[in-house]
């Protein structure tokens, strides 16, 4: 009995001593013991795929084929996203500099809700939760961030501010792939909501809302 | 007349009911320790390509999760983000440390840069990503304290009764939905105000955005 029980401890001790805790760090992939259908040969998003020459089973765009879109409402007409029109470029069509002045999208309290968040999600690491170019990245060596509160900012047409967020300028990526058209376009609208907040006076500023400022 | 069997035989019966009591009993022990995904899949940490932080960039400079994974709000999977937008501060940032040659060669080739990919529930559960955030469901409630994480640790079991127990009382995880990226939030500091005030808002939350408590099978599986 003692033998046996030693044995029985011993191989207890092995188990663990193999196997491990809980949460204890693995660098394996788990172990899926019955796989039954948990991986098919259907392809997942951004994985690799032996079928494509490049090994990736995300495909880019076919040159000369357009994506499937949902058109977006300007005023009363549809504008898709391939199209040349004001809201997708921020020009007059047909131009390179002709920058439109005014956002052709309606602006109301939603949007600029909207563009606040989109602000914060993906300008202000740099540019700072003003605008003033007092990003968290100023410490980490990006030296020269635009203060959007430049006059040189303040006067631009909004189309321009558009085009520099989807292209990019300077050292400047642009973000058009990562924030949609309207997105931009609600950014650019916060944008000057935080640019009248330093050139404002105290007189358009209602007279119930003045005392909470100094 | 000898005995057939020797008196110590008289004690087997008994002794080989214990050990097989034993036995058993260890087996079962070890299949309900080791048979799941708590720990199959927890601790699971992967070396990557790229010695990414996310405590670095997400818990230290504050950025927000959506800033890479951009399209995480509408689509159902949660993209790892191209290097073009890892360029668009390491063009400057560190901009020739060896730690981040791959991602430069990443962004100027095109060629993309082997993750390793982490969270995977089998190919037959169809996790929606942009209904759980659409709905005040945190990053955190799945991945864990990612933001905390130097490299990234399979934090969670995500096992079907994982689903099942958020899916049941969705009331005691549901956020206000600007609090979705923000992991560290609480309604409280004080563990007994937050149970309280995430009880309160949570019915409320779940009752005016008409959250359902899903639980059949093809709501998950098809």
């Amino acid at each position: 009995m003692r033998t046996f029980l030693a044995a029985l401890a011993l191989a207890v001790a092995l188990v663990v001593g193999v196997l491990g805790f809980r949460g204890d760090l693995k660098r394996q992939p788990p172990l899926e013991i019955f796989p039954d259908m948990k991986r098919q040969m259907k392809l997942r998003p951004q994985a690799t795929a032996a079928f494509f020459g490049d090994g990736r089973s995300s495909r880019e765009f076919v040159p000369g084929t357009v994506a499937r879109s949902t058109p977006l409402k300007v005023g009363d007409q549809l504008v898709y996203p391939f199209e040349d029109a004001p809201v997708n470029t921020g020009r007059l069509p047909g131009t390179t500099t002709n920058f439109i002045d005014a956002i052709p999208l309606p602006v109301t309290e939603e949007f600029m809700a909207r563009g606040q968040q989109r602000f914060e999600i993906n300008c202000l690491p740099c540019h700072g939760p003003l605008a003033d170019g007092k990003g968290v990245t100023s410490k980490f060596g990006l030296a020269i961030v635009g203060n959007l509160h430049d006059k040189r900012i303040v006067t631009m047409p909004d189309g321009e501010i558009f085009n520099t967020i989807t292209h990019g300028k300077n050292l400047m990526q642009g973000y058009g792939a990562n924030v949609a058209v309207p997105d931009r376009w609600a950014v650019v609208a916060y944008l000057r909501a935080l640019q009248r907040s330093r050139l404002g006076t105290l007189d358009e500023v209602p007279a119930e809302k003045r005392a909470g400022l100094k | 007349m000898s005995d057939v069997f020797p008196k110590w035989t008289n004690q087997l019966p008994l002794k080989i009911l214990i050990g097989a009591g034993l036995v058993g009993s260890a087996v079962v022990a070890g299949a309900w320790y080791y048979l799941t995904p708590k720990y199959a899949r927890v601790g699971y940490q992967p070396l990557q390509p790229v010695a990414f932080s996310h405590a670095i960039h997400a818990d230290q400079l504050g950025m927000d999760c959506r800033y890479c994974h951009n399209a995480v709000e509408k689509s159902w999977y949660s993209n790892i983000p191209a290097a073009g937008t890892c360029m668009n501060c390491h063009n400057q940032v560190l901009k020739d440390d060896p730690r981040l040659a791959l991602v430069r060669e990443s962004a100027a080739s095109g060629k993309p840069i082997p993750w390793v990919q982490i969270h995977k529930v089998p190919d037959f559960v169809y996790f929606n990503h942009s209904v759980h955030v659409g709905r005040g469901i945190s990053c955190v409630e799945c991945h864990g304290p990612i933001h905390k994480m130097d490299e990234v640790r399979h934090a969670k079991e995500l096992s079907m009764t994982f689903c099942l127990d958020c899916h049941r009382h969705p009331a005691a995880k549901i956020r206000p939905l600007d609090k979705v990226t923000q992991l560290d939030w609480k309604w409280s500091q004080d563990p007994k105000e937050n149970e309280r005030l995430q009880k309160l808002h949570g019915e409320k939350m779940v009752a005016d955005w008409k959250v359902e408590s899903l639980e059949s099978c093809s709501a998950c599986h098809r």
